[in-house]
């Protein structure tokens, strides 16, 4: 499913800072993975290129059998929409929808017709239990709702694969657990490959593969 | 672009999202538009109002009259008196051949005029038939009149607005009536309904008279108090001026370079100051009007820029999951120009409002005195002037928004 093969990556700023230096890695499809490392390792750029979020300085990326590289705005947009499903650390829900819309909005950036795309948020919603809150606005929703609200944004589109950047970073121990049942659930019985970055051990643990990463390489 | 409700909720909920912003934002653009709309239409009106005073009025026109000598001449004294005579007329035309129209006129006291039990104040002018090229009325009963009335010198006369109305409360034709003046009885020929007066002052209380009438009744023998003449087509009046005082100067020996004793006013040059007048208020209307929707404009720009800054991570997100640049900028561009659209069409609409209560205000029985109201065209024009605006000032603020990557977004703080 991803095949990374001497990804690189540099940050030139007042002092060049070579960040990712060689990776080489591979996951299979349906494999249930986390990437750990210390901050300032080079995860988080990791997952960034991962995403097609950022751009890598030399090496092979292929997603899905796609070579990634050097692409335009437009055509990363719609790999990303496509092909990827981002849960992030803080929901990043957008406040002014409601959840059903915010899970809609994938859908409405494919072009996805008006009645088609809001019934089948609401499908992912009632999946998730939370047809009761379809209506309500992320500030009314705890933190477990809004970030099964965002899961449910990172299925809609039948991504290849979801990225998930700390999705129990702002959540207490026992929605903690909450969440990563689902993902857990999510990979075992549909099957859905998952990148996990981390630097909870014990949100590792439940994953399948423990990647650690370490200035810029895998150990 | 495709068509979406969504695409338009999108837009409505960002722009009602900070509710006293946006009305505020959108109160400088109103008020822009409100300000070079109102301006047009009553800058508009008001020239039609200050030109209905001299409607009918020739331009290209002077008026002579006689004053007491300034110059001694030929043996007189300066400080004489004189009059200028009927024969006058005569020695214009010949000596001066680019003259068109020769109005001698011939003023009475003023005076009052009756008929039956009513009675209202009047003007009296002695004048020819050739006084319609020179100020045209607007005959709403009867006729002007005609040679027949200078050569038999019949007691005819034409009457004001405002006599008409005294005189006649309950309306009608009154032609073939007859009223009194001085103790003599004139008929009435004709109802002249041009109340601008011109150059000679009125406000529809003019009763004219033939001139030769005026002069037997009013014992003026043959003197005439002032003399209107138009100028040929293509004639420059200023250049014949002097040679209308040569002529006169000759006839009454007197001075032809002595500019006080033979006074001529040349309408030219007022009419002249009137246009530039009009010129200038105009640029000054196109000045504040445009200046001050330029600056609702910018100010449009500047709160867009700021909201989008704020909304960094919002739209970082929509990048994430997967709107392109140019989704991103379709929208902001299209939040600029509905923001702009609906304050511009409210300032339209309430421009237009004021001026047709102004121009409500300026109608008398049912005949509009100005026109203050813009016309439709105009209005169109103002509308996708603003569209426009729209669109440029959307364009900083979107141009900021493209940039924003949608790793922007994790990095929240």
């Amino acid at each position: 499913m991803i095949h990374l093969e001497n990804i690189n990556k540099t940050y030139f700023g007042a002092q060049p800072l070579h960040v990712l230096k060689g990776i080489n890695l591979d996951i299979e499809a349906g494999e249930f993975v986390s990437i750990m490392g210390a901050s300032g390792s080079g995860k988080s750029t990791l997952l960034n290129i991962l995403g097609i979020l950022d751009n890598y300085d030399s090496g092979i990326y292929e997603l899905a059998g796609t070579r990634i590289w050097n692409l335009s705005e437009r055509k990363a947009a719609e790999y990303r929409n496509h092909m990827i499903g981002f849960i992030f650390q803080s929901f990043n829900l957008i406040n002014f929808k409601t959840a059903v819309e915010n899970v809609e909005l994938p859908l409405f950036y494919q072009g996805v017709s008006r009645k088609k795309r809001h019934q089948l948020a609401l499908e992912y919603l009632e999946k998730l239990g939370l047809l009761d809150w379809a209506e309500h606005y992320p500030n009314e929703l705890s933190g477990g709702q809004k970030q099964r609200v965002a899961i449910a944004r990172a299925l809609i589109t039948n991504p290849k694969i979801i990225l998930a950047d700390e999705p129990t970073g702002a959540l207490d121990s026992k929605t903690s657990v909450e969440v990563m049942e689902l993902l857990k659930n999510l990979n075992k019985e549909e099957h859905i490959t998952q990148v996990i970055v981390t630097h909870d051990p014990g949100v590792a643990q439940q994953t399948n593969r423990i990647i650690r990463i370490k200035d810029g390489v895998i150990e | 672009m495709r068509i979406d409700l969504d695409n338009y909720r999108e837009i409505l909920d960002t722009l009602t999202r900070n509710k006293s912003r946006s009305l505020l934002t959108g109160f400088g653009i109103f008020w822009g538009v409100f300000m070079l709309v109102s301006l047009i239409g009553g800058g508009q009106g008001l020239k039609e109002l200050l030109n209905s005073n001299f409607e009918g009025f020739a331009t290209n026109s002077a008026l002579v009259w006689a004053q007491p000598t300034s110059k001694a001449y030929k043996g007189f004294r300066k400080g004489r008196y004189w009059n200028m005579e009927y024969r006058d007329t005569e020695r214009l035309r010949q000596r001066v051949p680019e003259l068109d129209v020769i109005s001698p006129i011939l003023y009475g006291n003023g005076g009052s005029a009756y008929y039956a039990d009513r009675k209202t104040s009047i003007d009296v002018n002695g004048v020819l038939p050739e006084y319609q090229f020179f100020n045209s009325p607007k005959m709403f009963y009867g006729r002007f009149l005609n040679d027949m009335d200078i050569a038999q010198k019949r007691k005819v006369c034409v009457i004001g607005k405002k006599i008409y109305k005294e005189l006649f409360p309950g309306g009608g034709n009154p032609c073939g009536k007859f009223i009194r003046v001085d103790s003599i009885y004139y008929q009435v020929i004709g109802v002249d309904y041009n109340t601008s007066g011109g150059m000679t002052g009125s406000d529809g209380s003019k009763l004219l008279l033939p001139i030769t009438q005026m002069q037997q009744v009013y014992n003026r023998g043959n003197t005439v108090d002032m003399i209107a003449v138009t100028g040929r087509p293509g004639v420059v009046m200023t250049s014949i001026i002097p040679r209308i005082r040569e002529a006169l100067g000759r006839a009454h020996t007197i001075d032809a370079n002595d500019e006080q004793a033979i006074m001529v006013f040349n309408t030219e040059v007022l009419f002249q100051m009137l246009d530039s007048l009009f010129r200038g208020v105009n640029f000054l209307i196109w000045l504040v009007g445009l200046g001050t929707l330029l600056a609702g404009a910018i100010g449009v720009s500047n709160i867009m820029l700021v909201t989008v800054r704020e909304r960094t991570i919002e739209i970082g997100i929509r990048r994430a999951i997967g709107a392109t640049p140019r989704m991103i900028l379709s929208q902001i561009v299209a939040e600029s120009i509905v923001l702009t659209l609906v304050a511009g069409m409210s300032g339209i609409l309430f421009a237009v409002f004021i001026l047709q209560m102004l121009e409500m205000g300026n109608t008398e029985d049912g005949i509009v005195s100005a026109h203050f109201q813009v016309d439709f065209w105009t209005a169109i024009m103002a509308a996708l002037a603003i569209a426009m605006m729209g669109v440029l000032a959307g364009i900083a603020p979107a141009a900021r928004a493209m940039s924003i990557k949608p790793v922007d977004a994790m990095r929240d703080e």
